[in-house]
């Protein structure tokens, strides 16, 4: 009998994560692979920027706007520093500071939103108000007064770590933070709502009569529920932090050059675009063929996750 | 007379009329051998030869806010330079083309005692735009107002020196000064200091005045519309002005592209070659005495070393800085902050060029080395003051001098940021006379001696050369104030930096002023349509 | 009493308290910000002396508290005060109500946001609808990336190219192209009307001039915000097409323009009423930069502006009413979403 068990089982054994994984890739739409090519060369890009750019970041190396030539092959900017290398180094800096920002704001506004609506007590009404109250300050201009705070120098203080970053760092973390805990409110009505409407289904109401404990309720029954639309929010909050600091850019406050990042670049040379210049097409286009790309994969794994089998 | 000066008799009748536009003109002078400057003054006087009345003026500017109002204490930018100067606004005196103070809404002036007293006499029959005639108790209203104990008005700085100030009759006014001041006129005519209407002692502040052009509409922040005034003592050229706040530099530049506005003011520089291809547009490029500087806190270390100072006005490559920044629109400073075309204004010796091995070998002799400074820059200080800072600390580095460059916000950079941190940008809009320049921002409790620079020499020199009549005797004096500030002082004068616009080939207008921009904010009745 | 009116008469309770925090979070970022109205106003220009002259004649030397409170006993009875522009002056000729000031801006915003919705929402639903019907052909990747496009460019960056093409095509691209490029472009945008760059409207601006104006940035809009609604709808309604009645419909023989239109769409509407509120909320408080561009006199321009100069009682009046907007549309999409939810309806 034991034997014949085993048997049964090593037939049936479970794939690995990295098989399912490589299944799943095979069977990717061109899309999906088209995406996740983009954002694999941009992801090297980012991290050996410093060793495939042939300049520096903040290095002068010519004319203002010298055309595109072969050592530079985007010509150079308003003060003559190498395009090319600066799109490279802005991508280490924007997708770095995107995927720091998007990654603190899915940790508080994810696990607050999901603990909201377990709980559904008073702790849900009071963080719901206040991120009603977060959320009808429009973001721009909420952002452009507390920047104007620096509320990282308060947080700095606090830790004691007075003096440890440079001006510049202290600058981003700033961006970061804010731009993290205006996210998080986004996020954290996100997860409630989809965290609630999955905690009035039946099969959860089923395991709670089962006297199931509120953590394996949320790890078994709710995360895996809410996965699938906070994953695509995710992808789309990462694209819009870059949208949202181009912006802030634009209206004179953002990233503390000469620090490259795209959103800034773009800003930089605006009114190149009114005379047809190439200039700030180069930036521009860089965010819109990532954001393209992040969402090209995030609707193949919503797709593949929504278990809808289509017809067509 | 031969036969091209012959043609270009013809082209200049031809412009007169208005039938031949600067472009063709300068390129047929050009073809018959005249220099462009010269080409550009034949221009210039030929269409002068016939300003025209009517038209619609529209200026699209840069400059504005909702909080704007008419309230000439608070008068700042420049949308208000036309409003105080030439729209509704008539000041005493006004300044020349040649930067020489001559009377406006004042007949004469005429100093007395030294020039320890000033005695005023207003233009007869002038009336304000309800009606009402002009008084020399307006004159004396408008002046209390500014300088009342409880006054918020930035024009304060200008009125320091007055003790007293009288009406002696319906159209005299009787100043008496602290101490001489060969230059007092030239106060009255800054764009503070319109005269207001003042009834049971207070002032009409709703952009009432005796000026060229009457108010007729006005939205703060987003537009200001008048309408000739036909009983103005000296009435405008055009029909209507509209003055239309338009911020962001890409779109005052498509304004004008798409034919909406005659005229844009901070033109950005980056576009300028472009733009100037664009049809009928002419640049206006006046080179001003509005200057960027770099002051330093001189009683804050490292900065209260003079070596160091010494060592960095020679580790900065001005002249780069002119070209990447201003695009060539511009002149390199001597750290002196008189613009070159300021009378008394001299080039101090040494001229600071870039020599980075002379600082090292100043900071050397001085024992310093290794240094790490933070310079402070925004763009609210001027335009590209972050790439400007950016290109300092680069040509610093030759030196072997590291900077550290902090970008500020705009938000409240006066406020935070000038002044308090002992390194960082500032821009000067110039000021009519050597007196009032090196005496606001250099002498010793200047509200504005952003370099906390106290010099006992020059301190002394200041009051004398004021009260001195004596033109030569004066021009010794401030070539000295000159040496001292360009040796000793904190006060980096990067650049000059050129008043940039567009404006069509349509508009006619002689010489320019350089006190502002704007044709010194005298553009709305001087120029016309041709 | 019906549990919808109570949860409206709940949420509009709610709703004030919201409104009574932003005003207490907008007051406070304004004291804690450095400078005040009068540095400002004065910029370079202020002096000490002059910088207290123009608090002592404002009220703000007195203690925020107090300022407060007072701005709220006249804000509760809907007299949101003066501007600090102007307030404080000689004389009573020079004061703004903010009222004043706030009014046409108000109009300017809400004319704005509506045609944008008027262009924008018929639109998206109807490229969605189309996209869910010819899910992964063609036209559904076509739409997918180009509205993609548009949704990942900053959006100045929209409107600048906008206004190239609308700018360009009157000068025949004479002035804003490259050398040879203009005659290559131009067979291309001809057809294109010479639409205005500057949006700048006022109060006497008549109905369709206004609108003519404003076309160029109504079109940015519509380009920033379509992507959003439109996806919404492709997926709400391809989510719904594995439900079991779905399936009956089909077995029905029902063609699939039929089944979406009238079997999947009824169905959908709650979640892209929720997505279209949240776009018309954005329209009105998030048109910052569209504003600036064209220079449209708008209330996020405003707000930003006395932010800028600290003018405290118009950015108060810009956030509520901005807040205001975002609660009132957040309501309605709720009530979509609790009537069509019962289990909403009654909580535990």
């Amino acid at each position: 009998m034991t034997t014949e068990n085993v048997d049964i089982r090593s037939v049936r054994t479970r794939r690995s994560f990295m098989q399912n994984a490589w299944r799943a890739l095979k069977s990717a739409p061109p899309s999906a692979i088209f995406g996740m090519t983009v954002i694999a060369v941009y992801v090297l890009c980012a991290i050996f920027a410093p060793l495939i750019a042939p300049y520096g970041e903040a290095e002068v190396v010519g004319k203002a706007y010298a055309p595109a030539s072969a050592q530079n092959w985007f010509g150079l900017d308003q003060i003559g520093r190498d395009v090319f290398s600066r799109v490279l180094y802005g991508a280490r800096n924007t997708m770095g500071i995107a995927f720091l920002t998007v990654c603190i704001s899915f940790t508080l506004g994810g696990l607050l939103g999901i603990y909201a609506a377990v709980t559904r007590g008073i702790l849900d009404q009071v963080l719901s108000r206040i991120v009603d109250v977060f959320m009808s300050i429009p973001v721009l201009i909420f952002a452009l007064m507390l920047l104007a705070m620096r509320p990282f120098d308060a947080v700095e203080n606090w830790f004691g770590l007075h003096g440890t970053f440079s001006q510049g760092v202290k600058t981003i973390l700033n961006l970061i933070f804010i731009l993290a805990v205006l996210d998080s409110t986004r996020v954290f009505r996100l997860a409630r709502n989809t965290a609630l409407s999955v905690a009035v289904q039946d099969f959860v109401e089923a395991a709670r009569l089962r006297g199931e404990g509120l953590r394996w309720v949320v790890l078994r029954e709710i995360v895996p529920n809410i996965l699938p639309p906070l994953i695509a929010e995710f992808g789309l909050r990462f694209s819009f932090v870059f949208l949202t600091i181009a912006a802030l850019s634009f209206l004179g406050v953002g990233i503390q050059p000469p620090t490259a990042d795209w959103g800034s670049m773009v800003a930089e040379s605006k009114t190149l675009i009114t005379f047809g210049r190439p200039q700030p097409l180069i930036p521009a286009a860089a965010i819109a063929l990532l954001t393209v790309a992040v969402n090209f994969v995030v609707d193949w794994f919503l797709h593949k996750t929504s278990g809808l089998r289509d017809d067509k | 007379m031969t036969e091209f000066e012959y043609k270009l008799e013809l082209a200049k009748r031809a412009v007169t009329k208005g039938k031949l536009s600067r472009r063709d003109f300068t390129k047929f002078a050009l073809a018959g051998g005249l220099t462009l400057t010269s080409a550009n003054t034949l221009f210039i006087k030929a269409a002068r030869a016939e300003a025209k009345q009517g038209g619609h003026f529209r200026a699209g500017l840069g400059h504005g806010n909702t909080t704007d109002t008419f309230d000439p204490a608070t008068y700042a930018h420049g949308l208000n330079f036309g409003w105080g100067r030439s729209l509704v606004g008539a000041p005493l005196t006004r300044t020349d083309q040649k930067n020489n103070v001559v009377p406006y809404l004042a007949e004469s002036f005429e100093p007395s005692d030294g020039a320890k007293k000033w005695v005023f006499k207003i233009r007869k029959g002038v009336t304000f735009h309800n009606g009402k005639t002009v008084t020399s108790d307006d004159v004396v209203g408008t002046i209390n107002y500014h300088n009342g104990p409880d006054s918020k008005s930035a024009g304060k700085a200008y009125l320091g020196g007055v003790v007293s100030v009288k009406a002696d009759g319906p159209d005299t006014v009787v100043f008496e000064l602290k101490g001489a001041d060969a230059d007092f006129p030239y106060a009255f005519a800054q764009y503070q200091f319109p005269i207001l209407s003042i009834t049971d002692g207070k002032p009409d502040l709703t952009g009432l005045g005796a000026g060229p052009y009457v108010l007729d509409g006005f939205e703060p922040g987003v537009r200001a519309h008048f309408k000739r005034n036909p009983n103005a003592f000296a009435p405008g050229n055009f029909d209507e002005v509209t003055q239309l706040t338009i911020l962001d530099a890409a779109a005052r530049t498509n304004a004008y592209l798409a034919g909406e506005v005659d005229y844009i003011d901070k033109v950005d520089l980056k576009t300028i070659d472009m733009l100037k291809s664009a049809p009928d547009t002419a640049i206006y490029d006046v080179s001003g005495m509005q200057h960027y500087t770099a002051p330093m806190l001189t009683d804050t270390a490292p900065f209260d070393n003079p070596e160091l100072r010494k060592a960095l006005k020679w580790a900065i490559n001005r002249q780069e800085l002119v070209d990447k920044v201003l695009f060539g629109y511009g002149k390199p400073g001597n750290d002196s902050p008189l613009a070159p075309s300021l009378k008394f204004a001299t080039s101090p010796d040494p001229v600071h060029t870039y020599d980075p091995e002379k600082a090292k070998s100043i900071l050397a002799k001085a024992g310093l080395s290794g240094l790490k400074l933070d310079i402070s820059a925004a763009d609210a200080a001027f335009a590209g003051s972050v790439d400007a800072a950016l290109l300092m600390a680069e040509h610093a580095k030759a030196a072997g001098i590291e900077i550290n460059v902090v970008r500020e916000p705009n938000d409240g950079y006066w406020d935070n940021v000038w002044i308090k941190k002992p390194w960082c940008h500032c821009y000067w809009g110039g000021r009519p006379t050597a007196d009032t320049m090196l005496s606001v921002s250099l002498s010793e409790g200047a509200a504005w001696n952003d370099t906390h620079w106290k010099n006992a020499r020059f301190n002394e020199i200041l009051p004398i050369a004021r009260g001195e009549t004596d033109d030569a005797k004066r021009a010794a004096l401030y070539a000295e104030a000159q040496q001292l500030v360009h040796d000793d002082g904190g006060q980096m004068v990067l650049m000059f930096a050129n008043y940039v616009g567009a404006m069509s080939t349509k508009l006619g207008h002689g010489d320019f002023n350089s006190d502002n921009d704007f044709d010194g904010g005298y553009m709305y009745d001087r120029w016309w349509f041709v | 009493m019906h549990p919808v009116i109570r949860t409206v008469l709940q949420r509009l309770g709610l709703g004030l308290l919201t409104l009574f925090a932003v005003s207490v979070i907008i007051f406070s970022s304004l004291e804690l910000l450095p400078g005040g109205f009068a540095e400002a106003i004065l910029g370079q220009g202020a002096t000490p002396e002059t910088v207290a002259a123009f608090n002592k004649s404002l009220g703000l030397d007195r203690p925020p508290v107090t300022r407060y409170v007072e701005w709220l006993g006249g804000a509760v009875q809907g007299d949101f005060g003066k501007s600090f522009a102007g307030a404080g002056g000689w004389r009573e000729e020079n004061v703004r109500f903010v009222s004043d000031i706030i009014g046409p801006r108000f109009y300017n915003t809400f004319f704005l946001a509506a045609l944008t919705a008027l262009i924008a929402v018929p639109i998206a639903i109807a490229l969605g609808l189309f996209a869910a019907l010819y899910r992964n052909g063609w036209f559904d990747r076509i739409i997918n990336s180009v509205t993609l496009t548009t949704i990942a460019s900053p959006e100045f960056f929209v409107a600048y190219v906008l206004v190239l093409i609308a700018v360009g095509n009157k000068n025949g691209f004479a002035a804003v192209l490259p050398d040879g490029w203009g005659p290559m472009v131009k067979p291309f945008v001809s057809w294109i009307p010479d639409l205005p760059p500057l949006a700048t409207v006022s109060k006497g601006t008549p109905f369709w001039e206004h609108v003519w104006k404003a076309i160029l940035p109504a079109i940015t809009l519509t380009l920033v915000i379509v992507a959003h609604m439109m996806r919404m709808t492709r997926a709400s309604i391809i989510s719904l097409l594995a439900n079991p009645y779905i399936e009956m419909a089909k077995l029905k023989g029902l063609s699939p323009r039929q089944v979406i239109v009238r079997h999947a769409l009824p169905n959908a509407w709650a979640p892209i009423a929720t997505v279209i509120a949240f776009n018309l909320a954005y329209l009105v408080v998030g048109v910052v930069v569209v504003e600036v561009v064209f220079t449209y006199p708008g209330i996020g321009q405003l707000m930003v502006d006395s932010v800028g100069s600290r003018d405290m009682p118009v950015a108060q009046a810009c956030a509520l009413i901005f807040a205001a907007t975002y609660i009132l549309l957040n309501l309605v999409a709720d009530i979509i979403a609790i009537v069509t939810n019962p289990r909403l309806l009654h909580p535990k």
